[in-house]
């Protein structure tokens, strides 16, 4: 019973300082359950392979308390038992993103009340990459990894402007576009082409509107997030970035924040 | 059986008002080709492979022969007369022994092509109609041997049919699990493609085993599915369906391809291209006319994609704009020969759990699509958006969904998976998931019988409300000067503008001239005259 860990102790109940255990009906009972499935026909062999595995994870005394066959050469099992580990709240790291992830309806809702227009992006492959995927991922309402890509949310006015379009080219349909942001992606990476053409497209935009140039975003597989600076852009993205996450950047970047910094 | 109040008078201006609105489209469509109609009609003439100096390396990089050849005569010649003329006008004047030879010349840049005119033309017609009417033929045959399968092995025992997903980026990884899922009950085997394979201008050759989060669309994969599904239809003593994607910029080939690998489903929406993935909608309109033409001859179900709407949109707001695309998916369908039972018209589990009444608002816009098309076997479409890694709570939703697919007559039931979300479906996931419909098709599957909402009733003012919110946009669209193409250059349908002029594809467009000549398209349409 929940109540009986609670009595005579301060803060979290139940626990010996900082250390706890998964919690089943009892106090530090320690209960998990798991299920998996094991390339082996059903039957006591099988279940005892299942048991083994859960003793090897930690699960002691373990109960199978489900298990049937899938197609002929496979089982599947429900596992319920408790689990010897013991978790330290003190040694738990979290990592912190320098930026919020944001749901679609936070982003419009930012980009609504705190610039009170649309923001405006454009994007590009430049040079002669003609490798569209990754600006499509990010751009096109499809999107990318079940994530609606840029287009999808009401509040930023997206263009798409496809591949093979040269730097200066890029520098005036952002100008004439006000654009807030600009975003690049290369995928070519022949003779370090990615690394050239963006620091050409950095020096082109600095050249032409100086500090008050758009936001410079780049990203392609071959890319380390690292060299944004050394490569002159703001913000640069590598292999697997979703359009949440770009969306969620350009927010951070772009928008004042509520409170004044 | 179910029956809504839904107003006849109102069903009926609801259906003109589409054929209004995509009248423009049809036009579009008959005044133009593009660079995939043309490589269609090579490919129904036999032209296969790819050139072996292109694609460094990668088979599924090669360029397909049929885009070099279409390339050259539109450098040499122009598309406007179509590419039948001056491709069989040389073959007949003995440039080259076979097509196939023809294309080798192209390669080596020997090949010339001049459009030709009179007697020369006249000969270059009724060759090129011979060498198509050969691919013709073929999907002739298969759509019989379809049916003498199904006749043998026999359909599904009942609806909806099971339909669900592989998707491993390799073939041969593909085959048995799309047969192990067969074994557990799917009807409907689909192989999604690889990621971005919608914008590439070509199709891949060969057997391939590097898709990302799904397997390329090639001829010799459809092959080879196919294949390996006749042999478990054989084990099971039930046709096991194909399906695969004619979306895209080579939309009219992929439908060629599965009208002659005897694919039997195909993704292919009126608007999915234009609005999802910024494909031009000249393009997709002209191409997807030709498309349906093919999936018409073959006896291919096709599938739309209105699902899309709901998963960028809210379901309940949006609902209506599900119906306006199934009545303009209709409507095209139609037109381009395809008949009632070939319309698997999309929509989908989508509304917000969190909502009150959600359940009943499903049944709601299920019952008034069951309804409008009563002959048209509905795509039943699973929860995505609504599925968050509560593999728990998602397992009840898709019980629900099923339970709603079943409760509503609808015809092919897509899977849903509780890790929708979460990863791409285990073998455990997929069990776990016919378990789910299993149990709610032999608990209730025949509960429609007994299921009729009240006239006035929630249900029933639900589907009257989205059906006249259907015909308010389906006028707005009609009152553009252009229709369709004019209403989603200006955003009226969904979240995105597409100007007629933008998008992916457009300068693979082509105006016909007046001695334009496609032999494909006059073969399949003397098909659909003598029918009607």
């Amino acid at each position: 019973m929940p109540e009986h860990g609670r009595s005579g102790h301060e803060g979290r109940p139940g626990t010996i300082g900082s250390i706890i255990r998964p919690y089943g009906d009892t106090t530090g009972d320690g209960m998990v359950q798991t299920s998996f499935t094991l390339p082996v026909p059903a039957g006591p062999k099988a279940e005892g392979a299942a048991l083994q595995l859960a003793n090897k994870m930690g699960i002691e005394p373990a109960m199978v308390v489900h298990s049937h066959a899938i197609d002929s050469g496979y089982t599947f099992f429900v596992v319920y038992g408790s689990v010897q580990h013991l978790v330290d709240l003190d040694a738990v790291v979290v990592e912190e993103r320098a930026y919020p992830l944001l749901s679609s309806s936070e982003i419009n809702g930012a980009i609504r009340s705190r610039l009170g227009r649309k923001l405006v992006v454009l994007g590009a492959c430049i040079g002669t990459d003609a490798h569209t995927v990754g600006i499509d991922a990010i751009l096109n309402v499809k999107g990318f990894a079940g994530e609606k890509g840029l287009e999808y949310l009401r509040e930023m006015a997206v263009t798409n402007l496809g591949a093979q379009v040269t730097v200066p080219d890029l520098v005036s349909r952002a100008r004439a576009a006000r654009a807030d942001a600009v975003l690049v992606s290369q995928v070519v990476t022949q003779k370090d082409a990615h690394l050239r053409n963006t620091r050409e497209l950095a020096a082109a935009f600095r050249e032409a509107m100086g500090t008050a140039r758009p936001l410079l975003v780049v990203g392609g597989p071959r890319f380390d997030p690292a060299m944004a600076a050394d490569l002159g852009v703001d913000k640069v993205f590598g292999r697997g970035t979703t359009p949440g996450e770009v969306a969620s950047y350009l927010v951070h970047a772009l928008i004042p924040s509520e409170e004044p910094a | 059986m179910n029956t809504l109040t839904l107003d006849p008078m109102l069903v009926a201006r609801a259906r003109e008002l589409a054929a209004l609105a995509a009248q423009p489209v049809v036009d579009l469509a008959r005044r133009h080709t593009t660079v995939s109609v043309e490589r269609a009609v090579l490919r129904l003439a036999g032209l296969t492979g790819t050139d072996p100096v292109t694609g460094e390396g990668r088979l599924e990089d090669r360029v397909p022969w049929a885009n070099r050849v279409v390339d050259a005569v539109r450098d040499q010649v122009g598309l406007a007369s179509g590419v039948a003329l001056p491709v069989w006008h040389a073959l007949a004047s003995g440039a080259a022994p076979s097509l196939q030879a023809l294309a080798e010349q192209v390669g080596a840049g020997t090949a010339r092509f001049e459009v030709p005119t009179g007697t020369d033309a006249e000969r270059a017609r009724d060759a090129a109609h011979a060498a198509v009417g050969g691919g013709i033929a073929r999907i002739d045959a298969n759509r019989r041997r379809r049916e003498e399968l199904v006749a043998l092995h026999g359909n599904p025992r009942r609806r909806p049919w099971i339909y669900l997903i592989v998707a491993t980026g390799d073939i041969h990884e593909d085959i048995p699990q799309a047969q192990a899922a067969a074994r557990a009950g799917a009807d409907v085997i689909a192989v999604i493609r690889s990621t971005g394979q919608s914008l590439l201008d070509y199709v891949p050759e060969g057997a391939t085993r590097t898709g990302y989060a799904g397997t390329y669309a090639t001829q010799e994969n459809f092959r080879l599915m196919r294949a390996a599904l006749d042999d478990v239809s054989a084990e099971l003593g039930r046709y096991v369906r194909l399906t695969n994607y004619a979306s895209g910029l080579c939309m009219p080939e992929i439908a060629v391809l599965a009208g002659l690998e005897r694919l039997d489903m195909m993704l292919n929406d009126a608007m999915y291209g234009i609005l999802f993935r910024d494909i031009n909608p000249r393009r997709t309109f002209v191409d997807q006319r030709f498309s349906r033409m093919v999936h018409a001859r073959a006896g291919i179900i096709i599938n739309t994609g209105e699902d899309n709407y709901l998963t960028t949109a809210d379901a309940v707001d949006e609902a209506h704009t599900v119906t306006v695309s199934q009545l303009l998916n209709e409507t095209l369908a139609h037109e381009a020969g395809l008949e009632d039972w070939q319309l698997g018209l999309g929509h989908a589990f989508e509304i917000d759990p969190e909502r009150e009444e959600s359940f009943r608002l499903e049944l709601a816009h299920a019952l008034l699509a069951r309804e409008l098309f009563p002959d048209a076997p509905l795509k039943w479409m699973p929860p995505t958006k609504h599925m968050t890694g509560d593999v728990f709570r998602g397992y009840l939703l898709d019980g629900f969904f099923n339970l709603a697919g079943a409760l509503t007559g609808q015809g092919i039931l897509l899977v849903g998976m509780m890790t929708e979300a979460v990863v791409t479906p285990w073998l455990s996931d997929r069990d776990l998931a016919l378990r789910n419909v299993r149990y709610v098709l032999d608990a209730a599957g025949n509960l429609a019988e007994d299921f009729a909402p009240p006239p006035g009733g929630f249900i029933d003012r639900r589907a009257d409300t989205v059906l006249r919110e259907a015909v308010d946009l389906l006028g707005r669209i009609a009152e553009h000067p252009d229709g369709l193409i004019q209403a989603i250059a200006d955003g009226t349908f969904g979240i995105t503008r597409r100007p007629a002029d933008g998008g992916k594809g457009l300068d693979g467009v082509v105006e016909l001239a007046a001695d334009a000549y496609n032999p494909a398209l006059e073969l399949l349409s003397t098909k659909e005259t003598a029918r009607a």
